[in-house]
């Protein structure tokens, strides 16, 4: 019976970025992946390939749309979905195979197949072809992550009703999509097919899109999204879906009372947020019972178990990759004996649209809810010389810091590129650091990063550009 | 896990202040190797790790104070720490080279946050006396604007004048050992009714005599034969002569000591500090001089332990190593007499009828008048002067 340190189950970001700090402290560790690839949702069916999907249509809708004409560049784009579907499948499998690599470089065992754990300190590995393995695990981690949440009334089939996964490989460009919530997915997949020519209405059973995010910059992301073709039906709930081989009759009512509607469309996106899979992962083996929603909970990464721990969507905290990647470390780092800790305060969120939307720490609403005093700088893109160049004037920055000690305390940005930027902010906040200190931080010119500076001097009153 | 605990300060010492960590968190550390230094009102102190493992937590940052018993912060005890019992250690091999020790936390001007340099240099904040709440404990913009608003370190002239004050004067906090100094000193300027009373010595005898014997004194003991071991054993003579000297007032009793511990004031850039000769009374010169001398060297390279220090029943202080001709030291309480001696000068003195060259040395006894009356101290004083202008009597007990 092989024997580890660590074995990890899952092999998404959480997974294999612990696996490769466990390598890199001198850990015996195997990664347990049953789909056959590593790297997740993430790299298989989120981030990665729906990040190609959006770099590709926006260069499409630039050359197809005013942009380039305005540019004197003249040209008639046709569109090759294939083309573009396999270009997005050959940029994830290099990916999949650079981690496969990176497991191999930290001297991990990459197990292939579905893990469940049998009692304390043994894990079970159920390859394809219906082998069993058995490993002895000094400490586990669980990394099984999330998948889509279904919609009652409205089931999935990936023909014309489709969930996230469905979403990033559609055969044809809909005529007319639905999209049913209005998150970072279903607004960052409606954009794609949008751009390539789909007819895109999103329906949110709340009256706002993008809950959670900064009610202002939502808002100004909403205007955005509407003047490039995207409609919105808020505070509407989807009570039932009627799926013919042409096309999706959605029944839909206001959530406030009123007569419900029918919609008609190619195709339906579900997309209203993911939820945790531990499906025959055992853990009634160790004890460890999972909340209402699926969520293991977890004391810093511990489980109820011991030696058994957890990371990522299946834990709590915002399901997103960073968030894994971090836990995944800490964790790792605890194990061993070492300070392994994640700053939940300052993790950052980005919707991959065009523009961006980039957030990190509180919103304007939580800090009045929190009675806490704050000051407010902002700064348009319109006002930056670079994004006036580039056509890209879309959105703003806005500082949010402590009215007495100047600690920033949010950022919240839409505009070009600012999902790179952010973490500029990242930084600062993780330093404690003061709007002040970003206002004094020399910033190249001309560059779209000299709009956070600028909203930085707007807390204390000397923004110097608009 | 093994907590790092501040240990016993000593008698009559409550508290004590973190004056550096050598370690940050997350650092391998050994047993034994020193964590924290400690700064109490009398010496720096180290505290060493309880075990070999990892530095998990620090709980009191620079500038803290804690008092003994006090949680400092906490070691993963192990190669590659603790865990629950049922998720035992990895292989020890699995721990990695410990990395290198950190800077101090303490950051130069330099590292400071844009906005903290600029209040720094605005208003002469010392950043040195503001503690940082930041990443691993750097001064943030609300930390420097919280130590401006504190009154006892906002420059007042500060707001009407925008001239920099940091070049014109500086703040700083004073050190815990410069607080109690100055605070003893006016408990027992407060409390004891001093008097100083002085005489003069010829040094004469004292000197032929250690001319001498001085080079056989150093080859035979390996010190060298000063004059701070005659006043010694003076003054031990004069003590037992006049037992009040070496008394004390405690409330409505008087303690006399039977045993004669005589503190040596020794001045070290830190400031005075007064170890403490036990049983002057059976000790030699050589083993006084010896005495002395680790002392004084401990004390300088801020080595000396609290029991160094505690529990005097006399002390003598030297001016004389500054060049001082006269002075009235203040007692060192709750001890009833302290003894100054002075420079060496040589001086016109009339000897038997004629004028002759003497080195004369003043001498000066601060003695609390409470318990002292001034013909025991006067006699006191002349007792040690009798023995030093004739040394034999030291040797015969007169």
């Amino acid at each position: 019976m092989a024997q580890y340190d660590v074995v990890i189950i899952g092999g998404g970001p959480g997974g294999y970025n612990a696996a490769i700090r466990a390598g890199q402290l001198g850990l015996k560790v195997a990664i347990i992946e049953g789909r056959g690839v590593l790297g997740g949702t993430c790299l298989n069916v989120g981030c990665m390939p729906s990040k190609a999907l959006l770099h590709a249509s926006e260069l499409y809708a630039a050359a197809a749309g005013p942009e380039f004409k305005a540019l004197g560049i003249e040209v008639q784009p046709k569109l090759n979905l294939k083309q573009m579907m396999a270009q997005k499948q050959e940029s994830v499998t290099a990916l999949t195979k650079g981690v496969e690599f990176l497991m191999k470089k930290n001297k991990v065992d990459y197990i292939k197949g579905w893990g469940r754990i049998e009692g304390p300190g043994k894990v079970v590995v159920k390859a394809d072809d219906g082998a069993e393995t058995v490993l002895e695990a000094k400490n586990i981690v669980i990394a099984t992550g999330s998948e889509p949440t279904p919609l009652p009334g409205v089931a999935i089939d990936n023909g014309r009703i489709v969930d996230s996964t469905g979403a990033l490989a559609l055969p044809e460009v809909p005529k007319s999509l639905i999209v049913i919530g209005a998150g970072v997915i279903g607004l960052e997949l409606g954009s794609v097919w949008r751009r390539l020519g789909a007819e895109v209405t999103v329906v949110e059973y709340l009256d706002r899109i993008c809950p959670g995010t900064d009610t202002e910059v939502a808002n100004a992301f909403q205007k955005v999204l509407a003047k490039q073709g995207m409609s919105f039906k808020l505070g509407a709930k989807v009570t039932g879906a009627k799926a013919s081989a042409k096309g999706v009759a959605l029944t839909v009512e206001p959530v406030a009372g009123g007569a419900a509607e029918t919609l008609n469309a190619d195709y339906v996106l579900v997309a209203i947020g993911r939820r945790p899979y531990t499906r025959g992962l055992g853990l009634e083996t160790v004890g460890i019972e999972p909340d209402k929603r699926g969520v293991i909970a977890n004391d810093h990464f511990k489980t109820s178990a011991p030696g058994v721990w957890v990371i990522g969507d299946v834990t709590s905290g915002p399901m997103l990759a960073h968030k894994a990647e971090d836990e995944g470390v800490a964790c790792i780092e605890l194990i061993a004996g070492k300070a392994g800790h994640v700053n939940y305060g300052i993790i950052p969120g980005v919707i991959y649209t065009s523009p961006e939307v980039a957030t990190v720490g509180k919103t304007e609403e939580e800090l009045k809810a929190a009675g806490v005093a704050y000051k407010v700088g902002k700064f348009p893109f319109a006002a930056n010389s670079r994004a006036k160049i580039n056509h890209e004037t879309d959105g703003f920055v806005k500082v949010l810091a402590d009215a007495t000690t100047d600690r920033i305390l949010g950022v919240h940005m839409l505009g070009p590129n600012v999902g790179d930027m952010i973490a500029e902010y990242c930084v600062a906040m993780e330093f404690a650091g003061a709007s002040e200190d970003v206002a004094r931080t020399c910033h190249p010119h001309p560059t779209r990063s000299e709009a956070l500076r600028q909203a930085a001097m707007g807390v204390e009153g000397w923004t110097m550009q608009a | 896990m093994a907590d790092i605990l501040t240990p016993t300060l000593g008698e009559s010492v409550s508290e004590a202040t973190i004056a550096r960590w050598t370690k940050k968190a997350g650092d391998a550390v050994k047993k034994d190797e020193i964590l924290v230094e400690l700064e109490t009102d009398k010496v720096s102190l180290e505290v060493a790790s309880p075990a070999d493992g990892v530095l998990a937590e620090i709980v009191t940052p620079v500038g803290a104070t804690v008092v003994p018993g006090a949680r400092l912060g906490s070691v993963t005890e192990g190669a590659a720490g603790a865990k629950p019992a049922a998720a035992p250690a990895p292989t020890p091999a699995a721990q990695p080279a410990p990395a290198p020790a950190p800077a101090p936390v303490a950051a130069p001007a330099a590292a400071l946050a844009p906005s903290v340099q600029r209040i720094v240099s605005e208003t002469g904040l010392n950043p040195a006396s503001v503690a940082g709440t930041g990443k691993d404990g750097r001064i943030t913009k609300g930390d420097a604007l919280a130590a401006l608003a504190t009154p006892a370190s906002a420059p007042a002239a500060a707001a009407s004048a925008p001239r920099a004050p940091g070049e014109r004067e500086e703040r700083v906090k004073m050190t815990r050992l410069r607080q109690t100094i100055a605070r003893r000193l006016k408990e027992a300027q407060n409390t004891a009714a001093m008097l100083t009373t002085f005489n003069e010595v010829d040094m004469t005898a004292v000197m032929a005599l250690r001319n001498q014997y001085k080079d056989v004194f150093e080859k035979r003991h390996g010190v060298k034969l000063g004059f701070m071991s005659f006043f010694v054993r003076a003054a031990v003579a004069a003590l037992k002569a006049y037992p009040d000297v070496n008394a004390e007032i405690d409330g409505q009793d008087v303690i006399y000591k039977n045993h004669y511990d005589i503190g040596v004031a020794v001045g070290t850039d830190k400031g005075l500090v007064v170890p403490v000769l036990r049983d002057a009374d059976v000790l030699s010169l050589a083993e006084i001089e010896k005495t002395i001398g680790s002392l004084g060297k401990r004390a300088r390279d801020g080595q000396l332990s609290i029991d160094d220090m505690q529990g005097g029943t006399f002390t003598i202080t030297n001016g004389g190593v500054y060049g001082s001709l006269m002075s009235t030291p203040i007692l060192n309480a709750p001890q009833s007499g302290i003894l100054g001696m002075h420079a060496i000068k040589e001086r016109p003195m009339a000897v038997a009828g004629k004028v002759e060259i003497r080195p004369m040395m003043y001498i000066a006894l601060t003695y609390d008048h409470r318990i002292v009356d001034g013909g025991g101290a006067v006699s006191f004083l002349v007792a040690i002067k009798n023995a030093i202008e004739d040394p034999q009597r030291l040797l015969l007990d007169l």
